[in-house]
């Protein structure tokens, strides 16, 4: 048999013998901004389609969680650089070329954005609420109320840049077969508006809402079944490192993770419970929702891990 | 002008002098290298082919590490040696990431490093220190774009190949066969 065995005397930390360079910060910021993109989106499109009190739920509780899930995010990305005191050095620049530039930078805007869309919903939800009686705010808020509609359309594009973003920023990694995929866009995007629909059905208590959320969840475990069939398919029609990626999940080190915990648990599972539940069986709201975002979770952490095994040379 | 290296893989012992050299040149930190030794065993037993090859950053001209970069940091400078600015590096990896080659890594004080070909010899009109201390010389060091250079000659009239050429980023280094 022809063997090729290779011996490198190379040993830097993080990087032999399998880099590990980038870590949990990074795939808890592709976490949250997916799942903040998806409700913002959400939010965004039934105030333009005036179904604000159709759906209660999904525009004005869920954005409440989104400043807190972007500072999260941005906390994780924070912690992950390591050369903290230059952080700045971000905002001195725009450099379309490389993702990691324009997220931060489309991240620069949607949190503050976020946090003053989900603020003007606040009284809405706690109506004793009155900003501590300072003119300002409320002045600021009665504002925002009243463009609500004019907001909401750079709101979803942005939220529709943030969620394929978390995708790209993996995918522009040409050096990482497994991420370097234009798949990955749209799949990340699927992704973070599913976890979103789930959790909307979960905080939502209106009936109606609950199973228009389902039906839209449904359909997007749907795409995205049918989009990591494509991913899989695609990297078995490519070269050799191509098909080395799929096999990590095709019998490889992550192939029991991928099948069981993304693929049954994060997506058949709960879209057979979601179907039930459509079909009048009773069950708990909170089990399909948290089966599909704890897949949303375990996916970007098993994506983060196993790209960088796949690699070029050795 | 395009600087870059020929590393004659037949001359080449495995001695890891030029890592040597590297660490105490630039003051590289303990446990961390910018170049390092492959030994590449080929072949069907008993007939196998041993290949010796002295590795570090290609200073590639089409570098996805300069591309990914989101400040700047990672720049191309003169007779594109690929360099990092610390004052610039905020430390996200990115480059680390993109390199097909993992020719980068972390310093302990935070930035990205990797090989900078000596630059501050290079300018001295002196070869890197690799280059120089190599027992074997199985290392040239030159510019490409001179057809006279010692560099375009060997790469001319010798076999050579580059790593990893299907990733595309038309990397500086020759290995000679
Ligand atoms: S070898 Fe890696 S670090 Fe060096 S220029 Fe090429 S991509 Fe950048
Ligand atoms: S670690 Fe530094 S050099 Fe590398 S991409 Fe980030 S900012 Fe640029």
């Amino acid at each position: 048999m022809k063997e090729e065995l290779i011996i490198s005397g190379r040993m830097n930390p993080h990087v032999d013998p399998i880099l590990n360079t980038w870590g949990w910060e990074i795939a808890f910021y592709l976490f949250v901004g997916g799942i903040s993109a998806g409700l913002l989106f959400f939010s965004a499109l039934y105030v333009i389609r005036k179904k604000e009190d159709i759906y209660p739920a999904a525009v004005k509780l869920a954005p409440l969680f989104v400043p807190i899930f972007l500072v999260l995010g941005l906390g994780a990305l924070f912690l992950d650089l390591h050369h903290k005191l230059y952080f700045w050095r971000l905002y001195t620049t725009v450099r379309l070329e490389s993702p990691m530039s324009w997220g931060a930078w489309t991240l620069m805007i949607i949190t503050p954005l976020s946090i003053v869309w989900a603020a003007s919903f606040v009284k809405e939800i706690w109506p004793k609420f009155n900003w501590w009686n300072i003119k300002l705010l409320n002045d600021i808020e009665k504002i925002v109320i009243k463009n609500r509609v004019s907001i909401a359309w750079p709101l979803i594009v942005l939220a529709v840049v943030l969620g394929i973003y978390t995708g790209i920023l993996l995918s522009a990694f040409n050096a990482r077969p497994l991420w370097n995929t234009s798949i990955l866009g749209p799949l990340f995007l699927t992704s973070g508006l599913s976890t979103a629909a789930a959790l909307i059905v979960w905080l939502s208590k209106s009936k109606i809402e609950r199973e228009i959320f389902t039906k839209i969840d449904l359909l997007l475990i749907g795409i995205e079944l049918f989009l990591i069939t494509h991913l899989i398919m695609g990297f078995l029609a490519g070269g050799q490192v191509q098909v080395e990626s799929a096999q990590i999940f095709l019998g490889g080190a992550f192939t029991t993770y991928f099948w069981v915990f993304i693929v049954m648990l994060g997506l058949i599972v709960p879209a057979v419970l979601e179907v039930m539940e459509l079909y009048g069986f009773h069950i708990p709201a909170f089990a399909p929702s948290m089966l599909v975002i704890a897949g949303g979770i375990i996916f970007r952490f098993l994506m983060i891990e196993a790209g960088q095994i796949t690699r070029y040379l050795y | 002008m395009r600087y870059a290296m020929a590393i004659d893989t037949n001359l080449c012992v495995g001695c890891s002098d030029c890592v040597v050299a590297c660490q105490v040149e630039n003051n590289v930190p303990v446990g961390y290298a910018r170049d390092w030794v492959v030994e590449v065993t080929e072949g069907t037993y008993p007939n196998l082919a041993i290949e010796l090859r002295s590795e570090r950053c290609n200073h590639c001209d089409n570098s996805p590490c300069v591309r990914a970069c989101p400040t700047g940091a990672s720049h191309y400078a003169e007779g594109g040696i690929v360099l990092v600015t610390p004052e610039e590096c905020i430390g996200c990896a990115a480059c680390i990431e993109s390199c097909p080659y993992d020719a980068r890594f972390t310093h302990p004080d935070g930035y990205a490093d990797k090989c900078t070909f000596c630059i501050h010899r290079v300018q001295n009109g002196q070869d890197p220190a690799c280059v120089s201390v190599c027992p074997t010389t199985c290392m040239t060091f030159g510019d490409m774009d001179d057809p006279n250079s010692d560099i375009s000659k060997l790469v001319k009239s010798r076999k050579s190949k580059v790593l990893a050429p299907e990733a595309g980023t038309n990397p500086n280094i020759y290995y000679l066969t």
